[in-house]
């Protein structure tokens, strides 16, 4: 069996050796996000129904929950990365969790962003210091000091241990972001979708919300890719496998 | 429903085109610079590459 060789594993961790495997993994990411977010588009506008209480301002909902599943859960791989990074010191584990960082922001950025222009209709304001919104505004804060920490120490090897401890530390922040809605007596709606409970939605709500969900989760990995890529070429810019790589017009 | 009726969102437009076209602007930024910057940066691997030969 070939996972249980050696070789099959470095694949993995270096960086050499990740950058073509990437290559040619990031192609079918992007078009799975592609269609993942053309069917969830179509879903969320044309198949799902007007809501009886909330009229059209609910579509907001199919990227603004997606989006705010994706910011928490693109901060919990970085961390696992940032933690592998930490206990190996394996360089491509802190390069991964570089390339997360700003899509992971982005999305954080989206579900704010999102949450306000559907609070305004539905609360009737933009902004309230309410216990969800200002954890997942923490969330940001968290992503900008970690993409910030991460260029700010020159010696790459500390960079990554300092980020990766700040890292970690904030992700206390995922399980107050996530029962928020329960802890505190919030404005924020409680979760329409538990673990424990059946959705309180209209099936084709939910499958537009899903899909949304798996069409930003396969573009978050395309584009980590893509970036980590970036990063690989960067760092090792003078090394032989690089020159080679471009000599053959790779 | 009618072309005009779907992109006025039953007056929500601003709030419903506004989240989706804010998400597809961020999304698309962040594809164009994250793939100039690998255009860039093979740039200066070839030109040093080049330098180096000469």
């Amino acid at each position: 069996m070939k996972i249980f060789t050696k070789a099959y594993w470095l694949q993995w961790s270096s960086p050499k050796t990740f950058y073509p495997t990437a290559g040619k993994m990031i192609p079918w990411f992007m078009i799975s996000g592609l269609i993942l977010t053309i069917i969830g588009l179509y879903y969320s506008f044309f198949v799902a129904p007007t809501d009886y209480q909330q009229g059209e301002s609910y579509r907001i909902m199919f990227i603004h929950v997606p989006a705010a599943w994706m910011s928490m859960w693109l901060y919990f791989v970085m961390c696992i990365y940032a933690s592998i990074g930490l206990i190996w010191r394996t360089r491509l584990s802190d390069m991964m969790a570089g390339a997360i960082a700003p899509t992971g922001a982005i999305f954080t950025f989206i579900a704010l962003w999102t949450g306000s222009l559907w609070g305004k209709p539905t609360w009737g304001t933009y902004w309230v210091w309410d216990a969800r919104l200002t954890s997942e505004l923490i969330l940001l804060f968290l992503y900008f000091g970690f993409i910030a920490l991460r260029a700010a120490i020159d010696d790459p090897q500390r960079a990554a241990r300092a980020s990766a401890l700040l890292a970690l530390v904030g992700v206390i922040n995922l399980p107050i972001i996530y029962f928020s809605v329960k802890w505190w007596n919030t404005l924020h709606q409680g979760a329409s979708i538990s673990i424990d409970s059946a959705p309180t939605m209209a099936a084709t709500m939910f499958t537009a919300m899903l899909l949304m969900t798996f069409a930003f989760w396969m573009y978050s990995i395309g584009i980590a890719l893509m970036r980590v890529r970036n990063e690989i070429l960067e760092k090792e810019k003078n090394a032989s496998w690089v020159q080679e790589l471009l000599r053959d017009g790779k | 429903m009618s072309v005009s009726e779907f992109f006025a969102m039953g007056g929500y437009a601003f709030f419903v085109w506004g989240s989706y076209g804010v998400t597809a602007a961020f999304i698309l930024i962040e594809l164009l610079l994250v793939m100039n910057k690998k255009r860039s940066l093979l740039h200066s691997i070839f030109r040093a590459a080049k330098l180096n030969r000469e």
